[in-house]
Parts: C-alpha cells; sequence; structure tokens
C-alpha cells in the first residue's frame, strides 16, 4: 500500500448539512460537516444516538438529500442529483451493508450477492466473485435462501453482495447491530481484510467501540459536528474518547 | 373483546377497504336485484289493476284465436257469438258488454319487412258503443274503422313509421296481406303495447272472419250495474254461457288476480336469474375477504400472541376477529343496500326509458334491506372464520420472537390431498355424467362441476408453483432481475397468490364455459345450414304458421328463382312408431338441399324411397334396403323402403320422402317453409324480388343463409353480451383482490423495497416489478378459468349433443387469448395503485430497523 501521502479521497462531505422539518420542530441533525473518507481505508464513524452519524451515512450514499453543502462520490456531486441519477450511483459506485441484513428471502445467497449486477445488467465478473465469496467463505451455502442461514452467515452474503460489484465505497450501518459478539468479530475480520486485501474503501457506522477498532481510521461525531478523530484505534482508546465526550456532554 | 375488535377496524380502515368494496358491491347486486325487480312487479302490477276496471265479469272461449287446432274445429266446442252477447247484454246486472276478438297482425314497411318485433304486433276489433265512441281506444284522429278495408292504428306506432289517417297499410293477418286504409289513429295505454308493438283495430266483422269466425267472439267483458257485485254478475252470465269445457268465466277481480300472478311469476324468474349472478359476485367477495382477513392476521401476529401472552383465551383472540368481520360486512352491506337502491334506480330509469315498463316509484322492501344486510354480514363472516380460527392458534410466544414476519408456511400436504380427491372426484363425476349423456346426465355434471372448481381451488396453491415458475425463463429475459423477482414474489406465499388468482378463475371460468358453448353451437348451426343447404334463401312464416299453397307458389314464380322445393311437415306413423317426415319436392331436391348421405342415393329418394337420420334408423334397427310398413296422416297404410341413411340434421328433420310419394296420402299440406335457389345466388334484387313476389307480406320472412346464421349467432352473442355484463361484477371483485393482495405485499415488503431502491433498483424497476407480480397472478388464474371452463364446456356440449345434434366443441381460441390478455391487463390496472406507492416508498424508512 502506499503511503499516507498519496491519500486520496474516495468520498468527501465539504460544510455539509442537514436539517430536517421547520419552525418550531426544526432540527440540526448535521453541522456543517467537512471530512474525507479515504480511497483504501477502512473508516468507522462513531457518536452517541442523536449525533448525526447514520445521517451523515445516508446524506453520503445518496439516500437523504443534502440540505447545504456538498457531497461527493469520488468526482460526483450529490447534492441537486435527481432520483434517477442518484439511483444509478447506487448502483453502480455503492455498496451497502445494513444492520438488519436486508436480503431477499426469495433469493438464494448467489442471487442476492449478484443482485446489484443483475439491476444493472451488467456482467458479472467471474473469477473476481470466485474470490469475494472464498474471502466471505461461503462457496458451500450458495444455493441457500436466507431463511436457511444464520445470521452471521446472511450478513457475510450481505457484505458478498456490496463487495462484489467493486464499488467505489461501501456504507455499513451497524453491521454487526444484530450479530453474537463471535460472528460480529467474523464479519469485522472480513471487513478489514478486504480493505487490506482487496484494496476496497468502506464507510462503517458504529456506536460499537470494539467494532471501531477494526478500522483504520476513527471519525467522532456529536451534536451534528465533527468532534475528533482517531487514527489506528483500539478498544480501549475509542472507548476513552468516548467517555471524554460524555464527560464533556454532561459537564457542559 | 368487542372494542378491540372495533378498534382493529377503525385503525385498519385503510386495508380494510377493498374488503368493504368486494362486500359493497356484492351486496349492492343483490340488493339492486331485488329492488329492481320489485319495482318493476309493482309497477306492472299497478298498471294491470286498471286493466280491468271496466270488466266485473269475462266469459271467454279458449279454444278461439291463435292458440286454436284443427282438431279444435271437429269437438263439440261451443263459440261465443253476437247471439251470446245480446244475451248477456240484456242481464238484468249487466249496465254494458263489449264482445272481444284479438290476434296477430302484422304491419309492413315499404319493403315488406314487418314492423316491430315479431309477437307483439297485435289487431283487434273496434266496438264502438251507442255513442260511436270505444272507451278502450280514443280516437285521436280520425274514426274508428267502419269497413272491411278500414283500419285504425295506434299513436306510437303512426308517429314513428310517419303513417297519417288516409294512408294506405299493408297488414297481414295469416295469409295475403292487405292493403287497408288508415280511419283512425288512438291513444292506448294497453300494456301489451310496448315499445316494439303495434296494435291496429278492424271493424268488429272484419276482426272475427281473421281471428274466429263470423260473428263470434275470443272473450266478452261485461260491466255491472252499480249495485250489482262482480261475483252476482258471473251468476248472472253463468245462466247464459255454463263455465264447461272450452267456455271459462272470471270476475274482473279474478283476472287481476291472474295476471298480477303472472308478472310475478315473470319478475321472480327473473329475480332468481339475477340472484344468481350476484350470488357468484358474493362468492367471489368471500375469497377476497378470506384473503384480507389471512394477510391482516399475519400482520397482527405479534399483536395476538401479546394478548394472549397477556391472558386472552383462544375463543377471545377467535371472537375478536370476528367481531371485526361483522362490523366490517355489517357497515357493508349497509352501504351495499344503499349503492343498490341507486342501481335498482338506475336499472329501472333505464329500462323504463324504452317504454317497456311503466311508470311508478322505487319500491324497498324490509325483506330487501333485511336480506341484504344479512347476507353481506353472514358472507364476512363466514370468509373470516377461517382466518379467526388461524388467529387463535397464535402461540403467546409469538410474541416475543423478533420475526415481524412469520414463516408459518404450513405444510400444504393435507391440503393438496383433499384438492385431489374434490378434483379428481369431480373429473370422475363429469365424465360419468357425460357418458350418460342428455337429461339424465345433467345432475352429475353439475355436481361434478362444483368439485371440479373446489378441488381446483384447493390445489390452487399446489398449481401456482410449477406454473408460475414456468415463466420464469421468459421473465428473466423479457424484463431481467424485475421479471424475476416479481417471478419469486408471486410464488413465495402459494395461498396468497393462490386465493387471489382464485377470485379471477370463478368469473373467467363461466366466462369462458358460455363462450366456449355459444361458439360451439354457432359453429354447429352454420355448419348444418351451410353443409345441408344448396338453396339460397329459406321463406317461412314469422309466426311459424304453415305458409298457404297461394303463396309457395307466388315464391316460385318469383323473379330469378331457378329452383324451389317446400318442406312439407306432416307425421306418420312407422313401423308402429310416430315419426316427423319432411315432404320435399323431388323434381328440385338436388338443387335446394345436399343430405350428407353415409349410405345410399338421393335417387332413390326421387323413386319414392325412405331417407332417415342415423339416431332413427338405429333405433328402429333400419338401414338401406329395409322395408317398413307406414301409416299416413289420412290413415291409408303402405309399405317404404329405406333408401338411405344421413347424420341426424336439424334443418332436414328425422326423416324425407317425396311429395310425389305422400301425394293422396295426407289431410292437408304444411308447408312449413320454401327453400329456394336463385340463379346468381343470393342478392339484395333477389330478396326483394321474392318479397314483392308475396305481396310485400309482413309476415313472410324471407332470410338467405348468412341471415339465418346471422340471426342465430346475434342471438348468441347477445346472450353472452348480457352473461359477460352480468359476470363483470365477480370480475370487478376479483381485481379488487388482487390489488388488495399486492398492496398488503407492498406494505410487508417495505423493507425489501427499500433495499432494492438502495442497491439501485430505480423507480421504474420498482413499479415493473410490482405490476408483472399483478400480471403473473392475474394471467395465472385467467389461464386456470380458461382451462376450467373449457372442460366444463366441453362436459356441457355433451349434454346438449342430444338436443342438438352434431354439436361438437369448437374451441374460440381467439376469444380464449383475449381472455388471457384480459386478465393481464386486469393484472396492470390492479398494479397500478400499488406499484405507484412501491415506487413511492421512502428509502430510508423502508430500510430502518425498528
Amino acid at each position: 500500500m502506499t503511503t499516507t501521502a498519496l491519500r486520496t479521497a474516495a468520498a468527501r462531505a465539504s460544510d455539509l448539512s442537514k436539517v430536517y422539518g421547520s419552525g418550531d420542530t426544526r432540527v440540526t441533525a448535521l453541522d456543517h460537516v467537512s471530512v474525507d473518507f479515504y480511497r483504501g481505508e477502512f473508516t468507522a464513524i462513531m457518536g452517541p444516538s442523536g449525533s448525526g452519524k447514520s445521517t451523515l451515512m445516508h446524506c453520503m450514499a445518496g439516500l437523504d438529500s443534502v440540505s447545504a453543502g456538498s457531497a461527493r462520490i469520488g468526482d460526483v456531486e450529490l447534492n441537486g442529483l435527481k432520483d434517477k441519477a442518484l439511483t444509478k450511483l447506487r448502483r453502480d459506485q455503492i455498496g451497502f451493508v445494513f444492520q438488519a441484513f436486508n436480503l431477499l428471502p426469495t433469493l438464494t445467497a448467489l442471487e442476492n450477492i449478484t443482485l446489484p449486477m443483475d439491476i444493472a445488467g451488467r456482467k458479472v465478473d467471474k473469477a473476481w466473485l470466485d474470490r469475494v465469496i472464498a474471502t466471505v467463505g461461503l462457496a458451500d451455502r450458495l444455493g441457500h435462501r436466507p431463511s436457511q442461514l444464520s445470521g452471521g452467515q446472511q450478513q457475510r452474503v450481505a457484505c458478498a453482495r456490496a463487495l462484489a460489484s467493486r464499488p467505489e465505497i461501501i456504507f455499513a450501518d451497524e453491521p454487526t447491530g444484530n450479530l453474537d459478539s463471535r460472528s460480529g468479530a467474523e464479519i469485522l475480520g472480513f471487513l478489514r481484510s478486504s480493505v487490506r486485501e482487496l484494496g476496497q474503501t468502506i464507510v462503517m457506522v458504529t456506536h460499537d467501540p470494539v467494532a471501531a477498532s477494526y478500522a483504520d481510521r476513527v471519525v467522532f461525531l456529536a451534536d451534528g459536528r465533527i468532534v475528533d478523530e482517531l487514527h489506528a484505534p483500539t478498544a480501549d482508546s475509542v472507548l476513552d474518547r468516548m467517555r471524554a465526550f460524555d464527560a464533556k456532554g454532561r459537564t457542559s | 373483546m368487542f372494542k378491540t375488535a372495533l378498534r382493529n377496524v377503525l385503525s385498519h380502515k385503510g386495508r380494510l377497504l377493498m374488503t368493504m368494496l368486494a362486500v359493497v358491491l356484492g351486496t349492492a347486486f343483490v340488493a339492486g336485484t331485488l329492488v329492481f325487480s320489485d319495482s318493476v312487479s309493482t309497477a306492472l302490477k299497478n298498471s294491470l289493476s286498471h286493466n280491468y276496471d271496466h270488466v266485473s265479469a269475462r266469459v271467454e272461449n279458449s279454444a278461439a284465436g291463435e292458440g286454436r287446432r284443427a282438431a279444435d274445429n271437429n269437438s263439440d266446442n261451443k263459440p261465443l257469438t253476437d247471439a251470446t252477447l245480446r244475451r248477456i247484454k240484456a242481464l238484468p246486472g249487466t249496465a254494458t258488454a263489449v264482445g272481444t276478438v284479438q290476434g296477430f297482425a302484422g304491419i309492413s314497411d315499404p319493403n315488406g319487412n314487418l314492423i316491430g318485433q315479431r309477437g307483439s304486433t297485435q289487431g283487434t276489433n273496434w266496438s264502438p258503443d251507442s255513442g260511436g265512441t270505444d272507451p278502450r281506444y280514443p280516437m285521436a284522429q280520425g274514426t274508428g274503422p267502419n269497413s272491411a278495408t278500414q283500419v285504425a292504428i295506434d299513436q306510437r306506432t303512426a308517429q314513428k313509421n310517419g303513417f297519417k289517417v288516409g294512408d294506405t297499410l299493408r297488414v297481414a293477418v295469416n295469409g295475403p296481406v292487405m292493403q287497408l286504409t288508415v280511419s283512425g289513429i288512438f291513444t292506448s295505454n294497453d300494456p301489451a303495447l310496448n315499445a316494439d308493438g303495434s296494435l291496429v283495430l278492424f271493424d268488429t266483422a272484419t276482426a272475427q272472419k281473421l281471428y274466429t269466425a263470423p260473428g263470434q267472439y275470443a272473450w266478452i267483458d261485461a260491466q255491472a250495474k252499480p249495485g250489482t257485485s262482480q261475483t252476482a254478475l258471473e251468476q248472472e252470465m253463468e245462466q247464459v254461457v255454463p263455465h264447461t269445457g272450452n267456455i271459462t268465466l272470471h270476475t274482473g277481480a279474478a283476472l287481476t288476480a291472474d295476471a298480477k300472478t303472472a308478472v310475478e311469476n315473470g319478475s321472480s324468474s327473473m329475480k332468481t336469474a339475477l340472484l344468481f349472478f350476484a350470488g357468484i359476485a358474493l362468492f367471489v367477495g368471500i375469497f377476497l375477504i378470506s384473503n384480507t382477513f389471512t394477510m391482516l392476521i399475519a400482520q397482527r401476529t405479534r399483536e395476538l400472541a401479546l394478548m394472549r401472552a397477556l391472558g386472552a383465551s383462544r375463543k377471545q383472540v377467535r371472537r375478536s376477529v370476528l367481531w371485526e368481520a361483522l362490523v366490517v360486512g355489517f357497515t357493508a352491506s349497509a352501504v351495499g343496500l344503499g349503492v343498490g337502491v341507486g342501481i335498482g334506480a338506475a336499472l329501472k330509469a333505464w329500462a323504463g326509458s324504452s317504454g317497456n315498463i311503466p311508470a311508478g316509484g322505487l319500491t324497498v322492501t324490509p325483506s330487501t334491506a333485511l336480506i341484504t344486510l344479512a347476507v353481506g354480514t353472514v358472507v364476512t363472516a363466514l370468509a373470516a372464520l377461517f382466518p379467526a380460527l388461524r388467529a387463535s392458534r397464535v402461540p403467546p410466544v409469538a410474541a416475543m420472537s423478533s420475526n415481524d414476519q412469520p414463516a408459518s408456511q404450513k405444510s400444504l400436504v393435507v391440503r393438496n390431498s383433499i384438492g385431489l380427491v374434490l378434483a379428481g372426484l369431480g373429473v370422475g363425476v363429469v365424465l360419468l355424467g357425460v357418458s350418460q349423456g342428455g337429461s339424465s346426465g345433467r345432475m352429475p355434471v353439475a355436481l361434478g362441476a362444483l368439485l371440479v372448481m373446489l378441488g381446483v381451488f384447493v390445489l390452487t396453491p399446489l398449481l401456482s408453483r410449477p406454473l408460475i415458475a414456468a415463466v420464469g425463463p421468459l421473465f428473466r429475459r423479457l424484463f431481467g432481475i424485475s421479471g424475476t423477482l416479481a417471478k419469486q414474489n408471486a410464488i413465495r406465499n402459494p395461498r396468497r397468490t393462490a386465493a387471489t388468482a382464485s377470485a379471477l378463475t370463478i368469473g373467467v371460468t363461466l366466462i369462458t364455459a358460455l363462450t366456449v358453448i355459444g361458439s360451439s353451437i354457432t359453429t354447429t348451426i352454420t355448419h348444418q345450414v351451410t353443409s345441408n343447404m344448396k338453396a339460397d334463401y329459406a321463406v317461412s312464416s314469422e309466426l311459424g304458421y304453415p305458409i298457404t299453397p297461394t303463396l309457395v307458389s307466388e315464391v316460385k314464380s318469383a323473379k330469378g328463382v331457378s329452383a324451389a322445393s317446400v318442406i312439407d311437415s306432416q307425421y306418420v306413423t312407422l313401423d308402429g312408431k310416430q315419426l316427423s317426415l319432411s315432404g320435399f319436392d323431388a323434381a328440385t331436391f338436388d338443387q335446394v338441399v345436399a343430405p350428407d348421405l353415409t349410405s345410399g342415393t338421393t335417387d332413390a329418394f326421387k323413386q319414392g324411397q325412405l331417407l332417415i337420420d342415423a339416431d332413427q334408423a338405429g333405433s328402429r334397427g333400419l338401414h338401406v334396403g329395409s322395408s317398413v310398413p307406414v301409416e299416413y296422416p289420412n290413415g291409408t297404410s303402405g309399405t317404404l323402403t329405406v333408401g338411405g341413411v344421413y347424420p341426424k340434421s336439424d334443418l332436414l328433420g328425422p326423416a324425407m320422402l317425396s311429395e310425389q310419394a305422400l301425394a293422396g296420402h295426407t289431410t292437408a299440406p304444411f308447408y312449413n317453409v320454401v327453400l329456394v335457389k336463385s340463379d346468381d345466388g343470393a342478392s339484395t334484387a333477389n330478396e326483394q324480388a321474392l318479397r314483392d313476389a308475396t305481396g310485400l307480406n309482413p309476415l313472410i320472412k324471407v332470410q338467405s343463409q348468412q341471415q339465418m346464421i346471422d340471426q342465430f349467432s346475434s342471438l348468441i352473442s347477445m346472450m353472452l353480451t348480457i352473461l359477460y355484463a352480468l359476470l363483470g361484477m365477480a370480475v370487478l371483485i376479483a381485481i379488487l383482490g388482487v390489488v388488495n393482495t399486492l398492496a398488503m405485499s407492498v406494505f410487508e415488503r417495505k423493507r425489501e423495497l427499500g433495499m432494492l431502491r438502495a442497491v439501485g433498483l430505480d423507480k421504474r424497476g420498482v413499479k415493473r416489478m410490482v405490476r408483472l407480480e399483478s400480471v403473473v397472478i392475474a394471467v395465472f388464474g385467467a389461464a386456470m378459468g380458461v382451462g376450467i371452463g373449457t372442460f366444463l364446456a366441453w362436459a356441457a356440449n355433451n349434454l346438449l349433443k342430444s338436443d342438438l345434434s352434431g354439436l361438437t366443441t369448437v374451441l374460440p381460441w381467439s376469444r380464449l387469448a383475449l381472455f388471457i390478455a384480459l386478465g393481464a391487463t386486469v393484472g396492470l390496472l390492479a398494479a397500478l395503485w400499488p406499484a405507484r406507492r412501491a415506487a413511492r416508498l421512502d428509502i430510508l424508512g423502508a430500510i430502518k430497523t425498528d
């Protein structure tokens, strides 16, 4: 891997604001956030509930509209894109891993994995697909339907789905939230290795310090603002920072 | 528990809407039918009650008039004569008395066609009182007819056709056409004079000559003097003409009652027919209602389990669901009653606008209201019974499970076994009925049809998987991922898909069956007419009277006629058994008909031998060369040789003999039809020449082969149109069912849809997916309907064979394809709203974990 000096941003938020409602019910979820997510890096976004971490992810992933500022995937400015263009962007450039797996129960594991490419009508890169499947260790489960798989296996299918189309960036929303700690560790290890070995870019939203410790870099959010950043985190160092915010939050 | 049920109804308003709509439509059909038929019947009865205002008592000669047979002339029937009338007039209780003769009278348009509908054009006598007027027929213009060359005509017919006093009218009763002068135009509120009818008045002597015999009446009406009761007058009249044999006496009240009963019977059979279709609509509704409740309960599993966990008993859960159904059913029925009254009013206004139904208010009886409410409520509760039982079986532990979608795919083994047994039994019984044939096969076929339908409905979930999966590859190729997902979604819940599709199957089955039967009959008739008949025209009488020999020779001498033969219907006794025999002219036989002889020759026929159809020959053990003793109509007897055997044909009749061979053996000819071969085929000129030859007689029907076929096929297609319209309601309800299922599915699959949108399926793709799922379900339902319908039609055709010889099942492929296409359209229409909803789904809201 190249050095950090040559890091380029796979996604970038500049002065990004997101406001819900108006008047009395006005809530500022994101308040002039600027942050870069670097290519080939595993970034975790952390923060307490209501800090705006999920909103940041949704805006960056083109799932939610931006109130002000800019959100870019690669060179594409998302702010102002119509639904059609956003859909195409998500289809071609972004991968998703959700907390609740979100697989289609009617499709087999393999069909779920190739779904984004089927939607795009693109040909599957067989060699890549085999590599992804081998990495997630699902080779003998491809014909199974989601209901026949364990939670951890389902989430691995979801990861494989996100990876298979070689997106510019993968957004993972609490990917271990519905898993026991062992399955969770498997998934996180797998996400990390896909960054290290396959060169994938991943942005993960989590509130779990242990999950965050798998990332290369942790971005901390509170009250819709970036408040801190940590490189090469460990579970303890993350927890310490979190405690610090909590204390600050309580005293202020 | 009632409160919970009520809350549920209120909180699921939207989802129950389709159910409500189905019940509303079904009950509205019922209520509309009841209101319409009651109103019509009341209006008719009201108009009747004034009909006999001037009749205190009537004496009637049932042997007079149109019902008269040749035999009646020989018996000692007593006539009602002018003398009888005079004696009735002289009775102490009689104020006035009028003698009437009545019968068919056709008026011709300038081309010789009958004005109005055959059968409803009447003629009667004008009986002026001492003041020179007849109170029944007030003259608007001119005067009543005073001689045999005069006629009065009703105002409506006059206005419609531009007849004025002094015009010459071509009128035919039963024989040659008469040219009469219009002496007056009268108004009448005679109910017999409906929109398609006409009424002409002759002077009494002429009418008597035409309809009965000089000096004879069909009936005499007497009005009692004040103080004399109807019964008293009837008794006085009985002294003059005793109530025996063909003479019957009635009071005005009795006549009114009889007429009312007749109206009631007429309207009750209409009511029964309409209610039958309302029943089908409701039956379809049952599927929809049951499906809705099943889906609602599936969604509420956790809620129900919570209630169970909190201590509600199974019974209470079951009751809460049933209460919910009762509330829904009752509310919807009440709305349905309202809508039904509206439908009844609209129907009555529509039917009244053509003038067939007398004016009058709307009749909404308490029983209509009760029946509608009861039917709707009971049907809804019945449909909710199974879902309610299922709800009560939700285990309390289900409340704890985090899965919001229960994967309660119970095995279909039991269901499939029951279905197979039912369907197998049904097919067996139908085949048994078919093998018995005729009227004795009717019951088994009907029963079997019911079993087949039930069996298939039970089996639909099983059938849905392979049948829908079969379209998978096609869908994948045509529509890509949307197609694949649509196919998968359609089979993921077989019970739901089955219930949705079945609703459509019912309607399509009936429509298909009727269409196939209709087209088979039409094709068979067409084949019979075209294959056996070489003549270009068949000339016959509008009312089935025999054609007079004069008319036959007039037709034969018409311009352009190259050959003609009568068909002379006679009855003979062949080998001790009666046989209907068609007499043809031997000289022209080959030019007018072409029997499809299986053995023998037409030369034999020309030599006076008998041609007989295969059925008759078979049952009598006859074949070519057999000699059989025969007794002719005039009592003479002889021996006939069988010269040929042909397949049964309605045109040719069971047996044929030449007129030459029949000569001297009949009492009188009975010419049913004259078959005419024209020089250069059927043409407008040749047809007009035939009409001209009969003196533009409106009684004579001149039909080309094509017209014979058209007359028949238009009758069939008109019947089919009416039936399609009546079954339309069932299809409409089925569409609601598809909408409902899709809406529920979209709601349940919210998260999947959100994920699909997130990973890049665009709105169009989502819409297309929902639409395709809908189309698949609808086409599946329609295809099953076409399948079952065709089978049932085949069975029915086999039964009808005994009435219509040579009937074979003909599949109208284009129509059947149209039904499938219609199914697809239904699917597309039903998906409009659910697809929109699915596409507009908020992605974030959908994928959020709750």
